[in-house]
């Protein structure tokens, strides 16, 4: 029997596939959801999201270019024209430190993601085939994690040499046991889903099972690891140059206008108040992004 | 229990002989010919030659690292300086000491205002001190050590000069950098005070406390705190090696006579010896000093040593911070 089409059962079919569509539910969705009800969260991320503008658009917001020297305006005072001051070579404090949120973020990201990468792969291996492959590769983390991470990093940067890739380099392979660590742990939570058996059960291949299975569903704490380890390699980085180990200048890395600061530190503190108030306001908003991405995608963690 | 620690002292070995295989890797790949620079700049071919043989450096890599390690066992010997041309062991010693000093009074300072503000944050649940606990601790957290000492040094030492900004010749001047590094883990213990003091309190055995007419004071301190301080101390472990690794730098900036110093300026000279060797012992000092931790806990609390040797035994994994 042909089903009777009237304008007002037309009408309510498409008010409920419209509800249908409104009422779809993903994990992503919720945890979007939960993390718009969190306040400081969103001061997080509205940071996060100035912090990336003032990157991308540093040409345009820095009034000089960053190594430009002026011997005509060296060690100025915070003032009209340099509304941070300018260094022992002219450079304008406010334009170094603009431009060091491009470096600063960019070799950050390059950081995690080569150490997602690495340390994930190794993480997602060990979780997924389990028994002696995970023994062997967690042990050989455990020997690496009893060097501290900072130590390590400096020991690879003091081989390889200065420079940026040497840089993302040490870092990706002093942070490689956390990474796999945590990769290891998303995993394994995945692991156990009923879902997962089920897909066994049908014959997924090994591969296939791991990208399209397993990775979507652990990538919400995959994120949470993403965003704080963020901060973590800026920490890092920025300990280092300020050292003196690792970027070489004139790169306008904070840590590194800090060690060119610190020679006037009684004479000029204003040089290493403002690129410190930098870093401490980008490890922050990342910590607050990463703590409420930690609530929305696992409210049982909290 | 005697097994237990038995089996983790066996376990050290493998996990010693990883790290040194790890860094004696990184030497072997450093640039330069270290025979060439002992030898010095207007040593002729024959006698560079004569220096490599000498160091065994034509031997095979396994065949160095084996003396290196044959070496160091039998007679603490971990090579010798570039610079100095005095053993690297003799220099690290002396300064262990001071790096000590500083790494264990950082994690006392952290852990005491970290646990109170946690005991705090947890009795004050949900309310603007709460708030304020959580804030704040995050805020030490996520600012790099060095930026903290540097802007106590801007306060303390350049503003109002009552502490020194550089060396450690009387005792106030181990307080900043202790300070720096205590500081920045107060986050840590605050967040598990918090937690396992809220685990606690929701317990039967405080209910009954309060039913018997205990004070609230009594309640907080003999009856939850004692329980829910246990996974505050078995962090400190973790703690250390992160503070040993801010220390390193913190060294630097307040011009500490510190092996974290010998290891930043033996990395400035291209001394690779002596970062290595310092670099080595550091990495010894933090796993028998963990294993310390691990085995004094096991004798305070006798309930652990289930979770501890079975943790070791098969798979879940503490998760690192």
């Amino acid at each position: 029997m042909a089903k009777r089409h009237t304008p007002a059962m037309e009408r309510i079919e498409k008010k409920n596939a419209k509800r249908k569509k409104e009422y779809r539910s993903t994990p992503g969705r919720e945890a979007w959801k939960r993390f718009k009800r969190n306040p400081t969260a969103l001061v997080g991320l509205v940071l996060v999201c100035a912090l990336i503008l003032v990157a991308i658009f540093a040409p345009l917001l820095a009034p000089y270019d960053y190594a430009e020297q002026n011997y005509g305006a060296m060690l100025q005072k915070p003032g009209p024209g340099h509304p941070f001051g300018t260094d022992a070579f002219g450079r304008d404090i406010f334009s170094r430190v603009i431009y060091g949120a491009r470096y600063s973020l960019l070799i950050a990201l390059f950081c995690t993601l080569a150490a997602l990468f690495s340390g994930g792969l190794l993480g997602i291996i060990a979780g997924y085939f389990g028994g002696t492959v995970d023994t062997v590769i967690m042990r050989i983390m455990d020997i690496f994690q009893a060097i501290p991470m900072i130590m390590m990093a400096m020991c690879i940067v003091s081989v390889l040499g200065n420079g940026i890739p040497q840089l993302v380099a040490a870092v990706m392979f002093c942070s490689m046991p956390t990474m796999a660590r945590n990769n290891r742990a998303a995993i394994l939570r995945v692991r156990g889903s009923d879902y997962i058996e089920a897909s066994e059960a049908i014959g997924v291949g090994r591969v296939r099972m791991i990208v399209r299975h397993m990775i979507p569903n652990a990538v919400g704490i995959m994120i949470i690891f993403f965003v704080g380890f963020l901060a973590v390699s800026i920490m890092i980085m920025s300990s280092m140059s300020y050292i003196g180990i690792g970027l070489s200048a004139p790169t306008p890395e904070w840590g590194l206008i800090l060690n060119e600061g610190k020679m006037y530190m009684t004479s000029a503190p204003y040089m290493m108040i403002f690129p410190a108030m930098m870093i401490m306001i980008t490890c922050f908003a990342f910590n607050l992004m990463g703590d409420g991405l930690r609530d929305a995608f696992d409210p049982r963690l909290k | 229990m005697a097994k237990y620690i038995l089996r983790r002292l066996v376990l050290l070995i493998p996990i010693l002989l990883g790290v040194s295989a790890i860094l004696f890797t990184l030497k072997t790949l450093t640039p330069g010919d270290p025979a060439r620079l002992l030898a010095g700049n207007n040593a002729t071919e024959e006698q560079v030659n004569a220096k490599r043989e000498e160091l065994g450096l034509n031997d095979p890599v396994l065949v160095q690292y084996g003396r290196y390690i044959f070496n160091f066992v039998t007679k603490g010997d971990l090579g010798t300086s570039y610079r100095s041309g005095k053993p690297i062991v003799q220099e690290v010693l002396p300064r262990l000491s001071t790096s000590i000093k500083i790494t264990f009074g950082a994690v006392i300072f952290g852990a005491c205002i970290g646990v109170l503000l946690g005991i705090i944050s947890a009795l004050k649940k949900y309310t603007w001190a709460d708030s304020l606990v959580l804030v704040l601790s995050m805020v030490f957290q996520s600012v790099p050590e060095f930026v903290i000492g540097l802007l106590l040094i801007l306060l303390f030492a350049v503003s109002w000069h009552i502490l020194p900004a550089n060396g450690i010749e009387t005792w106030k001047g181990y307080i900043m950098p202790m300070m720096c590094i205590g500081l920045s883990s107060i986050a840590n213990y605050t967040r598990i005070t918090r937690s396992s003091m809220l685990e606690v309190l929701s317990e039967d055995y405080i209910r009954t406390a309060r039913a018997k007419g205990q004070t609230e004071r009594n309640i907080t301190k003999k009856h939850a705190l004692r329980n829910a301080i246990i996974p505050v101390a078995q962090s400190i472990g973790n703690q250390i090696g992160t503070a040993i690794g801010g220390g390193m730098v913190l060294e630097t900036v307040f011009g500490v006579p510190g092996v974290g110093k010998y290891i930043v300026d033996a990395i400035s000279n291209r001394n690779y010896p002596a970062v290595i060797g310092g670099a080595l012992i550091i990495a010894i000092m933090l796993t028998l000093i963990n294993l310390l931790v691990d085995i004094s806990f096991v004798l305070i609390d006798p309930r652990l040593k289930t979770t501890i040797i079975s943790s070791n035994k098969s798979a879940p994994k503490k998760k690192a911070a």
